[in-house]
This record gives C-alpha cells, sequence and structure tokens, in this order.
C-alpha cells in the first residue's frame, strides 16, 4: 500500500511537467509578450518592465521555462498583473466562498440523487419509471443559464425569497442568506442527470445473484432495497462524486459570476476578461494537482469500500 | 494518401451490411425518427439561413424597442414610449435664441446641406410576430441566425475533436508500446485540468471570434474520443483480417486506416454526435460570458445574455425564443444519439 502510494505520487510529475509545458506554451509562446498582451491595461512603463524581467520575456524559451517551473515547486506565482495583489492572497482569500457554496451543494446532490434514484429504480420499467426518464432528458437539455436567469428572477426578483445577489464577510449569513439560492439552482439542474446516472448503479446491482437469491429466500423488497442494494451501489456512487468534483466546476463557475459571490469560479472568467496571466496560471496549476490528488484517494476510497479491490 | 482515401468507399460498400441493417433498426425506432426528423428541420433551416434564404436581414431595426408579439399587441411598452418621447423632443422647434447665439447667421447654411443628404425614415411596427429585442430586431430572426452560429460551432469543433481523439487514439491503440505512453501522457495532462479551466485558459490566450471558439472546444475536447477508440484499436489490431492485411504486405497505414478505420467507425459517429450536443452548450455559455461569437455577430449565448437584463424589465420573449429552440434541438439530437447508438450498436444497451 505504502509502495503504491509512493508509485503514484512520483506517476503525477510527468503529468504536472505536462501540465505545466501546456500552461507555459500558451500563456508564454502563444500569449506572447506582457508588454503587448497589457498594452493599454497597465500604463506605468515601470510596472511593465518589472513583469517582462521577472518572466525573463527577454531571455531564451528554456529560462522562461525554468522561472516557471520554479515557481510552480516554490508555489510562488508572484503578484496579479491587474490588481498587484499577491496571487496566492487571492486565491486563499477566495477558496472560503467557493467552499461555501459547494460542499453543502455536493452534500445534497448525492443525498437526493441517492434518495430519488432508488425510488424510480423501485419502481424500475413502470410508467412512473419511463416518465420521470423522458422529463429527466428534456431537463438537462435546458440550458444551466436559462434556470439560472430565470430561477434567480423568480425567486430572486419576483417572489423576493432570497437576496438576488450578493456576499458578506460573516460565514453564517452567507450560508443561511445568500448561498441557498445558487445551491438550490444548482440542484434543480443537477437533479436530473444524477438522477439518471445513479438509477443505473441500482439497476446494475438489482441483476446481481445475490439479489435474487435475497428475494428468494424471502426479504422484503424494501429491505432489499436498502440493505442489499443500497450498500453496494454505494460503490460507483462514492467514485463517481469524487471524480465528477473537477466538472461540477463549470455550473460553479456560473453561479459565482451570477451571484456575485467572490469564488475562485469568478476570479478566473475576471481574471480572463482583463488577461491577469498570473492568476489564471496559478488557479490552473492548484486544479491540476488538486485533481490528480483527488484521483489517487478515489482509488483508496475504493479499497476502503470494497476490500477486494488490489491496489497494484 | 490519396491512394488511402480514394479506396475507402470501395470497403464501405463491402460492409455496407452493417449499414444497412443499423438503417433498418433505426427507421423502426419511433423516437429516433422523430427525433431525426426534429434535428433534420434544425439542419435545413440553419442551411438555409446560411445560404441567406431566411434571416438574412436579422439585424435590420424593423420594429420599435422591445416590440410586443403580434399575441400581445396591448401590453404596454414603456421603451418604446420613451423613445418615441424623445424623438418629439428632438423635433418641436427649439426656444429661439437667434439674438445671443452667435452661430446663428450660419444655421441656414447648414440645414440646405443636411437637406441634401437623404435619409429615409424607416417605419417601425409596433408588434413582431414574437417580439423584438433592444434594437427592434425581430427575435425569430434572431434566434435562427442564433441557432446557425451554435450550431455551427458545435458542428465543426465536434469534427475537430473526433479527427484528433481518432488519430490519437488510432496510434496509440495501434502502435501500444512507446507511442501508447506519449498519448496517454498527453490524456494526462488535458484531463488532469478541469475542462471549464482548459478551456477559459485556452480563451483567455487566444481572444474571442468564431474560429477560437472552434479552435478551443475542439483542441481541447478531444479525449473521450481518445479513450474509446484507442480500446476498440487495441481490440482490433490481433484480430484475424488485420493480421491477414499484414500478410499480404499492407503497410501500418494502411492497416490503421483501410482495414480497421472502417469497422470502428460507428463509435466515432455516436461520438459525433454525443460532443456536437456537448460543444453547442459549451458555446453557448462561452459566448454568454463574452468569450465566444464576437459583437456583430448573434448566437444563442449572446441572445441569452441581453435575455439576462431584459428579464428585469418584462421582456421575456427573447429568453424564451433562445432559451426554447435550443431545449428542443439539444433533447432531439440526445434522444437521435441514443437511438443511433442503439442502432449501431445493439449490444450496448
Amino acid at each position: 500500500m505504502g509502495a503504491y502510494l509512493v508509485r503514484r505520487l512520483l506517476q503525477m510529475i510527468p503529468t504536472l511537467l505536462g501540465v505545466a509545458i501546456l500552461i507555459f506554451i500558451l500563456f508564454n509562446a502563444v500569449g506572447g509578450d506582457p508588454a503587448q498582451v497589457l498594452g493599454g491595461k497597465i500604463n506605468n512603463p515601470e510596472q511593465i518592465a518589472n513583469i517582462r524581467k521577472q518572466l525573463g520575456v527577454d531571455q531564451p524559451y528554456y529560462t522562461q521555462f525554468a522561472i516557471f517551473v520554479k515557481q510552480i515547486v516554490t508555489f510562488d506565482f508572484g503578484r496579479s498583473w491587474a490588481t498587484n495583489e499577491a496571487v496566492n492572497r487571492i486565491i486563499a482569500t477566495r477558496l472560503g466562498p467557493t467552499l461555501t457554496v459547494l460542499i453543502p451543494l455536493l452534500l445534497l446532490e448525492t443525498a437526493l440523487g441517492i434518495l430519488f434514484a432508488l425510488g424510480v429504480a423501485y419502481v424500475r420499467g413502470s410508467l412512473t419509471d419511463r416518465a420521470i426518464m423522458m422529463a429527466c432528458t428534456v431537463a438537462m437539455s435546458i440550458s444551466f443559464l436559462v434556470y439560472i436567469i430565470v430561477g434567480q428572477y423568480v425567486f430572486g426578483f419576483q417572489l423576493g425569497w432570497f437576496p438576488v445577489q450578493g456576499w458578506s464577510d460573516s460565514f453564517w449569513k452567507n450560508l443561511v442568506t445568500y448561498a441557498p439560492l445558487p445551491i438550490i439552482l444548482a440542484l434543480m439542474v443537477s437533479v436530473a442527470p444524477t438522477l439518471r446516472l445513479y438509477r443505473t448503479f441500482f439497476l446494475d446491482e438489482i441483476h446481481q445473484d445475490y439479489v435474487r437469491t435475497a428475494r428468494a429466500k424471502g426479504v422484503p423488497e424494501r429491505t432489499v432495497m436498502l440493505k442489499h442494494v443500497l450498500r453496494n451501489a454505494l460503490i460507483p456512487i462514492l467514485t463517481y462524486v469524487a471524480v465528477a468534483l473537477p466538472s461540477e466546476m463549470i455550473g460553479l463557475f456560473l453561479l459565482e459570476k451570477f451571484f456575485s459571490i467572490p469564488g475562485l469560479g469568478r476570479e478566473v472568467i475576471v481574471a480572463v476578461e482583463r488577461s491577469d496571466f498570473p492568476v489564471i496560471k496559478a488557479i490552473t496549476i492548484y486544479l491540476a494537482i488538486f485533481t490528480m490528488l483527488l484521483n489517487l484517494s478515489v482509488d483508496f476510497l475504493y479499497k476502503w469500500v470494497d476490500p477486494r479491490v488490489e491496489l497494484k | 494518401m490519396s491512394a488511402v482515401l480514394s479506396s475507402i468507399p470501395v470497403k464501405a460498400q463491402t460492409s455496407s451490411g452493417l449499414w444497412s441493417i443499423a438503417m433498418k433498426r433505426l427507421a423502426r425506432d419511433k423516437v429516433g425518427v422523430i427525433s431525426g426528423g426534429v434535428v433534420a428541420v434544425f439542419l435545413l433551416l440553419i442551411l438555409a439561413s446560411a445560404l441567406g434564404l431566411v434571416a438574412r436581414d436579422w439585424s435590420t431595426e424593423v420594429g420599435v424597442s422591445y416590440a410586443n408579439p403580434s399575441f400581445l399587441a396591448g401590453r404596454e411598452n414603456l421603451e418604446a414610449d420613451a423613445v418615441r418621447a424623445a424623438k418629439k423632443a428632438v423635433a418641436a422647434p427649439p426656444v429661439d435664441l437667434s439674438d445671443v447665439d452667435p452661430l446663428a447667421p450660419r444655421y441656414k447654411e447648414w440645414e440646405e446641406r443636411t437637406k441634401q443628404i437623404k435619409t429615409t425614415e424607416i417605419e417601425r411596427s409596433e408588434t413582431l410576430p414574437f417580439g423584438g429585442d433592444k434594437w427592434g430586431r425581430d427575435v425569430i430572426k434572431k434566434t435562427i441566425k442564433g441557432a446557425q452560429a451554435s450550431v455551427f460551432v458545435g458542428f465543426v469543433s465536434a469534427i475537430l475533436a473526433a479527427f484528433l481523439g481518432t488519430l490519437f487514439g488510432a496510434l496509440a491503440g495501434y502502435y501500444g508500446g512507446r507511442v501508447s505512453a506519449i498519448f496517454e501522457w498527453l490524456y494526462n495532462v488535458f484531463t488532469s485540468i478541469p475542462y471549464i479551466l482548459l478551456v477559459l485558459a485556452f480563451a483567455a490566450v487566444l481572444g474571442k471570434g468564431l474560429l477560437t471558439v472552434i479552435m478551443i472546444l475542439g483542441i481541447t475536447g478531444w479525449t473521450g474520443i481518445y479513450r474509446l477508440i484507442r480500446a476498440e484499436y487495441i481490440k482490433h489490431r490481433s484480430r484475424e483480417y488485420v493480421r491477414a492485411a499484414e500478410a499480404i504486405g499492407a503497410s501500418h497505414n494502411r492497416r490503421m486506416f483501410v482495414q480497421i478505420l472502417p469497422n470502428v467507425t460507428h463509435v466515432i459517429l455516436v461520438q459525433l454526435s454525443v460532443h456536437m450536443v456537448g460543444f453547442i452548450k459549451a458555446e453557448v455559455i462561452l459566448s454568454f460570458l463574452g468569450f465566444g461569437v464576437p459583437v456583430e455577430m448573434v448566437s444563442w449565448g449572446t441572445m441569452l445574455a441581453e435575455a439576462q437584463n431584459e428579464l428585469v424589465i418584462g421582456k421575456w420573449w427573447q429568453l424564451a425564443a433562445a432559451g426554447a429552440s435550443m431545449a428542443v434541438l439539444v433533447t432531439a439530437f440526445s434522444l437521435f444519439t441514443d437511438a443511433l447508438r442503439d442502432a449501431l450498436d445493439p449490444k450496448l444497451k
């Protein structure tokens, strides 16, 4: 197990190097000279000269790349081109709001998904089942944007149940006042695909031999579903939750933009708008590392919930 | 290469059995036929719009600002009233200041010169079939034009992604070993960055524009197809027919793209369809954020971006038009994809 962990961690190095090369090609080779990118955005020539010096623009590419690798290794990505704030400080302050929305969303989404999918799997093949599946397909086809626009208008503006947007300094106020509407809208969007997927997980288990055995010995259907099927289906569900976390971010980025939540997603969008390359570079590297560690922990999680799994 | 390409149709003919069976299966699937029909209608409409047959004049301001839909003709339209009031105020004769105005002697000359320039006052209609936007443009025409941009981007970038994914997957799966290791590494690199972040990073550097969006989505979206095609090639490379081709001296390229490729086309086709839906959605989001189509073009994404502010003043029709047409197309396309998959690969369920 220890050897496995070490090997997996070592395998991350080439991947991370690849990510660094990709980002480097994008921002240094394709993106070009910061003096050109920032022309008209920063009018202080001294500051631009400083940025150029930090990036080593006048040096050959391998020196520039070495500077970038050093930034990654020391986790010091310099200062934002737009606000001159330290990039690490920006990320540290934006992480809180993102997590305030992400964690409740993830918990609720998984719990509701399991609940609904179990219900649908219970009545599998019936008209209700097919109607719900059809409704899911339709619900999934409506753009996330439409959900947010209409939801914000109806619940925030018309009914006034929640503030239309905003954020405060107090964690509890954020969680109770500002986070609920974005979370509810994200749930409305994610419940259809989650339900569909979890239903197939449950159906896979329902067709297993041990379920038939349980039924044959007279276990009531309800117990079969809750005890045998649910427990075994939890393995793919847990994996899916972890693996899908990075892709959850699309929704999160949009939500933060719409609801003016000062989180990482909004930061990225703002950074792209004003060509603030250091911020984008840093967030990309951090999230890539996070994704890799997440995938690794999923494998260990797998081992933990299903001891038959061999880690090789 | 040309020899390789020209021999593909011959192969396709000999394997037409699979395709005709699949077509028959597809024709039996009622949901598949109907959804395929809806998709076809959309594609025809988009083709007509691209050729300039419909919605050519989408950017002409034919109505008053936020013109009401015809079925809501009586609805009050404060925005149009405000524009009209402003016009009336301009038309009213100004207070006579000629005794103190130093420019007064030259007014006559200027008036004569303005008269020489011909202007035509367009008759702005009070209502439009499905309402108008802020500038009084017809929402229906705008939606069709928007569909053109969104679907075009989705289609071309799906083809680009499928091309890259197939090429990489074929090379990695066929050769295995070191070649495979390189592509696996590339795959790991691309998938370790969250997709939206990858797209935004490309957008930050490449700027906006139709071609850029296609490039971004194509270059970042090949990983899923790569994975499947690689698995197919690993499965196929040691089959008897490939070994037989090797025995009669077929080159690696020939075996990869003439022998094996026709046998995995169904996978590519289904993936193309899956990715097109995904990319249409992605284009809408990119354009919405302002990183997509340029300002002089309209896409469903830019329409939704406008609709966000319109909804607050009660003008819901642009949102409804863009949202609903997108929902219909995406639903039909997804159902059609499912039907296609069932028809081409009945083993999968």
